[in-house]
């Protein structure tokens, strides 16, 4: 039954690789990587059901964070074309 | 001993239908013509395929530790999946890119 969700699981993946690559705007290709990373979440829990290892969670908790926070440094980058502090001169543009 | 049936044909359903609603979300993700209605679809499957697969597994698990972490995770998705969503779309609003059928009036993003 596990191999039946981790199939569908990796049918999915390549579903949304498909639109990662095709997606026309930047940010189809940033929701096509978050979706990626929840089902690759997804896909490392129903593994550890699958070998009968537990220990595979931890590894899907930090993939589930360490998701989060990529998605939102990409966002940052691409508003504000820098990682670290804001300059005042990029605070606002392309907003006016 | 038919608990642990019930209990094993629960599960099994849950985690057919958590499989099922996250092909459904990915097909949508892929087919949607625009970036705003994608964004709804790559939700389906992050929320409710998410969802339903959690509870199958933590059916299957038990009531041990293994549960406890699924619960874990199913909260930090739960958390993350909306911000982000909501980060996304907030980048691409501001950075100029327009619902098609633009109800809101022009121009008063």
């Amino acid at each position: 039954m596990f191999l039946a969700a981790a199939i569908a699981l990796f049918v999915s993946m390549i579903l949304v690789l498909a639109r990662l690559y095709a997606g026309p705007t930047v940010y189809d290709r940033v929701l096509a990587v978050n979706s990626f990373g929840t089902l690759t979440v997804l896909f490392i829990a129903v593994l550890g059901f699958l070998n009968g290892r537990p220990d595979f969670l931890d590894i899907a908790i930090l993939y589930a964070l360490i998701n989060f926070v990529g998605t939102i440094a990409i966002l940052k980058f691409f508003r504000y074309r820098t990682l670290g502090d804001v300059p005042q001169a990029n605070k606002n543009k392309g907003r006016d | 001993m038919t608990w642990m049936l019930i209990v094993d044909i629960v599960s099994w359903i849950l985690i057919l239908a958590g499989s099922a609603f996250t092909i459904i979300g990915a097909v949508g993700t892929m087919r949607f013509p625009d970036f705003w209605s994608r964004l709804h679809a790559a939700s389906v499957s992050e929320s409710a395929g998410m969802l339903l697969l959690i509870t199958g597994m933590c059916l299957q698990s038990g009531l041990t530790l293994v549960t406890v972490k699924l619960l874990i995770i199913a909260a930090f998705i739960l958390i993350t999946g909306p911000t982000s969503t909501h980060a996304v779309a907030n980048a691409a609003l501001t950075s100029g890119e327009k619902p098609k059928s633009d109800v809101i009036g022009e121009g008063d993003v």
